[in-house]
C-alpha cells in the first residue's frame, strides 16, 4: 500500500481526477501475477496427488498396455521406470514436468500411448462447443424469465424462484435421460445416436443449461430485488419512466453483474459437467476420453484435462475480471 | 397501475417473524412438509427397507422382465424381472450413507482447514488460505474425478473422493464465518475482559461460526447424493447388481429405448433427495439469517 504507484492511484482518486495509467494497469498486473499463481499451484496440487498415489506406476503402465491386471517382477519394472523416470528424484519429476507444461507438453498416455495434448487437441472441440453454447443458452432462458417474474409481487417472485430452486437442483445426468427419452425416444424429433451435427447438440446444451439457467437466474432475481429498493429506481419513475422501461432500462443491468461472475466461474462446472451430459447422450469428446481415463487410470491423460480445465478457468476470470474494469468505472484504480 | 407504482422506492416489507400456531408449534411452509415427509420415507428406507419394499431387491421374476409399471410391480421391473420400487427402496441406505460420509469427509476436512485458516498462526494461516484459492478452479466433478483414478471404483473411494471434491469449498464459507465473527464486538468485548483465547473460540466464535452450518450440511447432504450417483451413473462408483441409485440409472442404461421407467424413477429418486434437503437447508438458513438481524 506504501508504494509510489497506489499513493498516485489514491491522490487522483481524492482530486477526482482521472487515474495514471501506471495505476490502472497496477491491480491488473497483480491480477495477472495471482492468475499465474493459481495455475502453478493447480498443476503443483495435481503432480503431488499423482505422486503420492497408491500403487506402483509402472506395474500400472504394464497392465495397462498389455491388458492384464497381475503383479509385475522388478525386471519387468526397472526399463519402464527408467524410460517414464519414476526412478529419478521428485524434484526432479516435479522440473521435468513443469518444463514439459511450459512447452505444451502435458506427457503421453498410458493406454493410447500418443501424447496427451493431441489426444485432448481432437477431443475437445465439440465438448467446447457444447460448454459455449449451454452457456450462451442459460442467458436466454435466465434473462427473461428473471425479467418477466422478479419485482412483481410476491406471488410471481415466489413462483419465479421456486422454478429456479428446482431446476438448480436438478443433476444434468437425469435432466439429459429425461429430454432423451421424451423427445429422442418417444417423439423421435431428435437423433438417439450420438454425435457432433446439429440436431444432435440441440438436446445436450438444453441438458447443461437448465441447471446453469436456475442458478444464474437466482443471482440475477437477487440483485433485481435488491436493485428494486434503489433511490435512482425511484427517481426515474418520478421523471415519469414506465415501470417497465425503468426495470429494463436500468434494474435488468446492475442485477446483471454477478450474474457476469457467476458465468466465469460456471465456464469450469460447465466443462466438467459436460462429461455428465456426454455419457448420457453418447456424445464423442473429453467426456468419454476422461472417463475411460480414470477408469484404467491413466494418469497423464486425466491430469491433463483437469489442468485444461483449471487453465481455462483462470484464463476465463481473468478475462472476466479485466472486462468488469472496462465496463465499471468505480473498480478502476482499485486492486 | 396504482399497485406497481407503489412498489418502486418502496422500504422492504418488515421483517418476517415465524408464525407460530397458538399451541407454539412453527407453523411451516407447505414445502417444508413435503421436503420433511420425502426425507422420512427415505429414512425409514434406509433403516429398514423390509418395511417398504414390496419385493426383495435381488429376487427375479422372470416372466415379467422389462414389465411397466403395474399394479405386481408398482414401478416395472429390469432386464431380468427384478422388482424397481423394492431395488430404489433397498438401495437408499448405500445412497445416503455415500453421501452422509461424503458430508462428513467433507465437514470435517472442512472445520479443521476453515478455522485454521481463519484464526491460526499466520506462517500457517496464509498459505492455507492460498491452498483454498489454488482448489476454487477445480470443479467438484473432476477433483472428485482425480481421486476415483487414484483410489479406484468402490463405494469407499467414492464417499472420499465426493468429500474431498467439496472440502475446499466449504472450507472457505467456514473461514469466511469465523473472520467474520473473529471481527465482532462481542469478541473484542471479550478479549477486554480478558478471557483466554480458548474460552472466547469455545463460548463465542465456535458457536456462532456453527449456526450457518446447519443450514450448510443439509444442503451439503442433497447434493453429495447426487455427486455420488453421478459417478456411479458414469460406471466409476458402485457397480450394477448393487441397488444404489448411480448404479440402477447405469444399469438401466443399456434398455432405455424400451423401458423408460428403468432410467426416470431412480432419478427421481435422487431429485426427491436432493430437493427435499436443499429446500429444509435453505429454509434453515433463511431463519438463522433472519434471527440474526
Amino acid at each position: 500500500m506504501t508504494s509510489p504507484l497506489s499513493l498516485v492511484g489514491e491522490a487522483s482518486e481524492a482530486t477526482g481526477l482521472r487515474p495514471s495509467f501506471a495505476a490502472r494497469l497496477r491491480p491488473v498486473l497483480i491480477r495477472l501475477a495471482a492468475a499465474i499463481f493459481v495455475l502453478w499451484g493447480a498443476v503443483t496440487v495435481t503432480f503431488i496427488a499423482l505422486s503420492v498415489l497408491p500403487g506402483d506406476r509402472a506395474t500400472i503402465i504394464l497392465n495397462i498396455t498389455s491388458g492384464q491386471a497381475i503383479a509385475r517382477t522388478p525386471a519387468e519394472l526397472t526399463p519402464i521406470n527408467r524410460a517414464y523416470g519414476f526412478d529419478q528424484p521428485m524434484v526432479e519429476q516435479y522440473a521435468r514436468y513443469i518444463g514439459g507444461l511450459l512447452h505444451g507438453d502435458f506427457g503421453t498416455s498410458y493406454e493410447l500411448q500418443r501424447p496427451v495434448a493431441k489426444i485432448i487437441g481432437e477431443q475437445i472441440g465439440p465438448t467446447f462447443t457444447l460448454a459455449i453454447s449451454a452457456l450462451v443458452l442459460a442467458w436466454i432462458f435466465a434473462v427473461p424469465w428473471t425479467l418477466l417474474t422478479a419485482g412483481q409481487g410476491r406471488r410471481l417472485g415466489s413462483f419465479g424462484s421456486a422454478a429456479e430452486t428446482i431446476t438448480a437442483g436438478l443433476p444434468h445426468y437425469w435432466v439429459g435421460i429425461l429430454l432423451l427419452i421424451v423427445f429422442a425416444i418417444t417423439l423421435g424429433w431428435f437423433p438417439v445416436i450420438g454425435g457432433t451435427s446439429f440436431m444432435n447438440t440441440v438436446l445436450p446444451t438444453i441438458t447443461l443449461a437448465l441447471p446453469l439457467a436456475g442458478f444464474l437466474g437466482q443471482s440475477i432475481r437477487g440483485e433485481f430485488d435488491r436493485t428494486m429498493r434503489e433511490p435512482f429506481v425511484l427517481s426515474a419513475r418520478t421523471r415519469g419512466m414506465s415501470a417497465a422501461g425503468v426495470r429494463a432500462r436500468h434494474v435488468l443491468r446492475h442485477a446483471l453483474i454477478p450474474a457476469i461472475t457467476l458465468s466465469g466461474w460456471a465456464i469450469g462446472s460447465l466443462l466438467s459437467g459436460a462429461v455428465l451430459v456426454e455419457t448420457v447422450f453418447a456424445r464423442p469428446g473429453l467426456g468419454s476420453v476422461l472417463v475411460s481415463a480414470v477408469s484404467d487410470k491413466d494418469f497423464p491423460l486425466v491430469s491433463g484435462i483437469v489442468i485444461l480445465n483449471a487453465f481455462l478457468y483462470v484464463v476465463i476470470n481473468l478475462v472476466v475480471d479485466l472486462i468488469y474494469r472496462l465496463v465499471d468505472p468505480r473498480l478502476r484504480g482499485t486492486a | 397501475m396504482t399497485a406497481s407504482t407503489t412498489e418502486f422506492g418502496r422500504p422492504q416489507a418488515d421483517q418476517k417473524t415465524v408464525p407460530r400456531s397458538r399451541i407454539g408449534v412453527p407453523r411451516l411452509p407447505v414445502s417444508i412438509w413435503l421436503s420433511g415427509l420425502v426425507v422420512l420415507f427415505f429414512a425409514i428406507a434406509a433403516i429398514d427397507p423390509s418395511l417398504l419394499s414390496t419385493h426383495s431387491a435381488f429376487e427375479t421374476d422372470l416372466l415379467n422382465t422389462l414389465s411397466p409399471p403395474s399394479v405386481g410391480h408398482l414401478l416395472g421391473t429390469d432386464d431380468i424381472g427384478r422388482d424397481l420400487y423394492s431395488r430404489i427402496v433397498w438401495g437408499t441406505r448405500q445412497s445416503l450413507l455415500i453421501g452422509l460420509g461424503a458430508m462428513a469427509v467433507a465437514l470435517f476436512g472442512a472445520l479443521v482447514l476453515g478455522f485454521t485458516a481463519a484464526l491460526g498462526p499466520k506462517w500457517i494461516a496464509g498459505p492455507l488460505h492460498r491452498l483454498l484459492e489454488i482448489l476454487l478452479p477445480f470443479p467438484i466433478l473432476l477433483l472428485a474425478l482425480l481421486f476415483v483414478a487414484l483410489l479406484g471404483p468402490s463405494a469407499t473411494s467414492l464417499l472420499i473422493s465426493v468429500g474431498i471434491g467439496t472440502t475446499a469449498g466449504y472450507a472457505r464459507l467456514i473461514r469466511a464465518q469465523a473472520l467474520k465473527v473473529r471481527k465482532s464486538g462481542y469478541v473484542e468485548a471479550a478479549l477486554a475482559l480478558g478471557h483466554s483465547e480458548r474460552t472466547i473460540f469455545r463460548q463465542h466464535i465456535a458457536p456462532n461460526a456453527f449456526r450457518p452450518l446447519v443450514a450448510l450440511v443439509t444442503l451439503g447432504i442433497g447434493q453429495s447424493v447426487v455427486w455420488a450417483s453421478g459417478l456411479s451413473f458414469l460406471g466409476l462408483g458402485v457397480a450394477p447388481p448393487s441397488p444404489e441409485w448411480g448404479a440402477l440409472l447405469e444399469a438401466g442404461k443399456a434398455s432405455i429405448t424400451v423401458a423408460w421407467w428403468l432410467e426416470i424413477f431412480p432419478g427421481i429418486a435422487i431429485v426427491l433427495v436432493a430437493l427435499s434437503f436443499t429446500q429444509i437447508g435453505r429454509y434453515v438458513q433463511d431463519r438463522s439469517e433472519g434471527n440474526l438481524q
